[in-house]
């Protein structure tokens, strides 16, 4: 037994669900799906102000070229994804449900940018200094993958006043279904520790941890094994619990920490960035590859063959369920993403952005919520809150718009987990009204 | 592209398979040891009290909802089935079925539906219908029948608590009562008088543990209950063993582990946080022990409890959950 599995594994402490893992692709290997016909590339598949968009229709682009730039600092690059001439450039649907600017570009060849290194050497020895790494991941485009899409260059950007002590890989996945980043890690675990120490000289930061859930074993020994040779990284199972992915959960489960209320990772010591994303900036700085591709999860429980997918940025979502064995004819809905924080999408050529993690497919018996009883005062959802709120309470002054009423009680230190819908044996949609408090407090004049 | 239509929805796409149906069928599942001990003990009049609370509970309450509330009747959330099967509970088994009938109408009239129905009412309903028939009908109410199996003459008899009560007013020791009452495992495996739910610590036990496997309550109500009355029960039987009973048999006795287990567990009546929930089983232990030896009634739980029930908006107010992120950050 390796040393570092000994050790107890850790877990967060307030709250928490045990919904079904469903992890049907886990033992799929990412395989590259076939090049779309054509791509449609949202500008805005990030946190922040959308690119600003420098190819016309007409123009002939490659792979990894950029077609449009970020506007100002919380922004990012979009590079295109495959070769081709760009088409319309037009408001097309996205996975938020709104009409958002894209671009789209009809598929020819597959022709690289010269500077992008194609060969699947591992390139070890890090050559930049810190402000240089940060700026190349910039350049690339790199968005947080684990689903918030936040430009990681930010993330990076250690504002003077703070002080980091701590680097954490966010390896928990610990949506239902999804297992696009337990293959990342089983497939790439070198890049994924090159990665770290990329990070790691960036931020200054002499130590690095990888938080994996004890569901993913083979991911946790493959990790701990090829750690031994990065010195500084080091990689602890966590007891499987929703939702430990959320960064607050985990830096408390990994540190006992807790990020002040309505504070950032940053005040806690840490950056923490998701597995996926390290994969991507070691791509971004050691082979010169911007954000062009990423994992997919397709799976469901009537999917033919649950699947990850290597699939190009603006494929439409048709594509990758068709490789995963066509639609289910009963499916009745398309969630990107995982069941407790996913998406339900409502067309299918909507394309994959850098932040879709997965296609879940629900059959129509599961995509409808179930009839809706009284609030029984169980205080189930208080139980499960993981951030020590009290949701009934929430929901029901946010229903009463009692603006006052809810920001008193906390309201914007929910982070839409969702644990409290999902536990509710009254199936009362406590997050939905949570949510509307939200809105209506956002929109209120201070 | 198919024309297949996609249901949208925010997340999360997917819940607890543990909905209100399901956990009112488990609590009923859960009471159906103690009913069966009840049958064993007094015969069909157990079963005809239980099904006169429960089919009068479930009336009341759809044809309150239909024409006072005028909203949709849910008899299938299950709640009024409890109600009536904890009011049957709480009553001798020979009691009038006009009584029950009575006691019925109160409980889900004024207990829960003058409150705007399930999830609405401050105090535990079946309780409400208890002490309401309790103290109009007080002849009937603590007129207990003798077991079947019993080798005495007499149709009805006292409860241990009732005859600890009366033994202690014509002024004898505990030890000198001890002997007349049934045996500490006579309590436990259920061969004593009582209501029809309480007659046995084993029954009620079994309940308890098959609702803590399920899931429907936690542990926090009922054992800081239970603790609370052997403490303070405990503590009075140190200080004079001739004038306090022991705190065996004050768990063993009355409606302490019935109260315990499904009473004060009642989810609206109770407080939302564990630390709540605490607070709340310790106070009603102690209201029941100072009734218990120091009021006028024999038993005290029904009124411990909906004493506490008052007092849950307030422990709910000081026992918020602390907030994530409220913790000093230690680098």
């Amino acid at each position: 037994m390796l040393l570092n599995l000994t050790k107890k594994l850790k877990r967060f402490h307030k709250g928490g669900i045990h919904p079904e893992e469903n992890k049907f692709s886990a033992a799929a290997p990412i395989t590259e799906l076939p090049l779309p016909k054509s791509v449609t590339i949202p500008i805005t598949q990030h946190i922040g102000a959308p690119a600003k968009v420098v190819v016309e229709r007409g123009d002939t682009v490659k792979v990894g070229q950029i077609i449009a730039t970020h506007e100002g600092f919380v922004s990012s690059n979009i590079h295109s994804s495959v070769s081709g001439k760009v088409g319309k450039i037009d408001k097309v649907m996205d996975s938020t449900g709104f009409k958002k600017m894209a671009i789209n570009i009809r598929v020819k060849g597959d022709e690289w940018e010269e500077s992008i290194d194609r060969t699947p050497d591992l390139i070890k020895d890090i050559s930049y200094a810190p402000d240089e790494i940060i700026k190349k991941i910039m350049e690339a485009g790199v968005v947080g993958m684990g689903g918030a899409a936040f430009p990681s260059h930010v993330k990076l950007s250690v504002p003077p006043d703070k002080k980091v002590d701590h680097l954490i890989i966010n390896g928990v996945e610990c949506e239902p279904y999804l297992t696009a980043d337990h293959r990342i890690m089983l497939e790439k675990p070198h890049e994924i520790m090159v990665g770290t120490h990329i990070l790691m000289k960036a931020l200054g930061v002499p130590k690095a941890i990888i938080g994996i859930e004890a569901n993913k074993w083979d991911a946790i020994e493959k990790l701990a094994e090829v750690a031994k040779d990065y010195p500084g990284i080091e990689v602890q199972g966590l007891r499987v619990q929703y939702p430990q992915g959320g960064e607050k959960q985990l830096i408390e489960a990994l540190l006992g920490r807790e990020v002040p209320s309505g504070g950032l990772p940053f005040d806690a010591g840490c950056v923490v960035h998701n597995v996926g994303t390290i994969y991507s900036m070691y791509m971004a700085v050691q082979k010169n590859r911007p954000l062009i591709e990423r994992v997919v999860t397709v799976t469901g429980k009537d999917v033919k063959t649950p699947s990850n997918f290597s699939v190009r940025i603006g494929t439409p979502i048709s594509d990758l369920i068709d490789a995963a064995g066509g639609l289910p004819e009963n499916t009745g809905k398309i969630i990107s993403g995982g069941p407790m924080m996913g998406k339900a999408l409502n067309e299918l050529d909507i394309p994959i952005a850098k932040a879709t993690s997965g296609l879940l497919l629900i059959p129509d018996e599961k995509a409808h919520r179930q009839e809706v009883y009284n609030c029984v005062r169980c205080g189930k959802c208080v139980d499960v809150c993981p951030m020590g709120l009290q949701p009934v309470e929430l929901s029901l002054l946010s229903k009463g718009k009692d603006l006052e009423g809810v920001k008193a009680n906390g309201i914007m230190d929910c982070i839409e987990c969702g644990s409290c819908s999902f536990i509710c044996p009254s199936n009362r949609p406590i997050l939905d009204y949570i949510r509307y408090g939200k809105s209506n407090l956002k929109k209120a004049p201070k | 592209m198919s024309t297949q239509l996609l249901t949208v929805s925010p997340s999360p796409h997917v819940s607890s398979q543990l909905t209100i149906p399901q956990i009112m069928r488990a609590v009923i599942f859960a009471m159906l040891p103690a009913l069966a001990i009840s049958v064993y003990n007094f015969g069909l009049s157990a079963i005809i009290v239980t099904l006169t609370a429960v089919v009068s509970a479930a009336l009341f309450e759809y044809v309150i909802a239909l024409y006072l509330l005028k909203v949709k009747p849910n008899l299938m959330d299950g709640s009024a089935i409890i109600t009536g099967m904890l009011l049957a509970f709480n009553v001798p088994a020979n009691l009038p079925w006009w009584i029950v009938i009575i006691g019925s109408a109160v409980a889900v009239g004024v207990g829960k539906m003058s409150f705007g129905g399930l999830g609405n009412n401050p105090f535990n309903p079946a309780l409400v219908g208890r002490v309401f028939m309790l103290i109009s009908f007080p002849v009937q109410m603590t007129n207990w029948p003798v077991p079947t199996f019993a080798k005495v003459d007499a149709v009805t008899g006292a409860t241990a608590l009732g005859a600890l009560k009366e033994g202690l007013l014509l002024g004898k020791t505990v030890p000198e009562i001890m002997p007349e009452l049934p045996s500490y495992s006579d309590m436990f495996f259920g061969f004593q008088g009582g209501s029809v739910g309480e007659m046995s610590a084993l029954a009620m036990i079994i309940g308890l543990i098959y609702m803590l496997w399920r899931k429907i309550i936690t542990w926090h109500i009922p054992i800081s209950n239970l603790v609370a009355v052997a403490i303070f029960s405990g503590i009075f039987y140190l200080i004079n063993p001739d004038r306090f009973a022991s705190p065996i048999f004050h768990l063993m006795t009355g409606g302490v582990l019935l109260g315990a287990i499904f009473m004060a567990t009642d989810y609206v009546t109770s407080p939302f946080t564990h630390k709540g929930m605490i607070i709340f089983g310790v106070g009603i232990g102690l209201i029941t022990v100072l009734i218990r030896l120091f009021g006028g009634y024999p038993e005290g739980v029904s009124f411990a409890i909906l004493i506490m029930n008052a007092f849950v908006p307030i422990i709910n107010k000081y026992t918020k959950p602390v907030k994530f992120g409220t913790k000093p950050v230690k680098l």
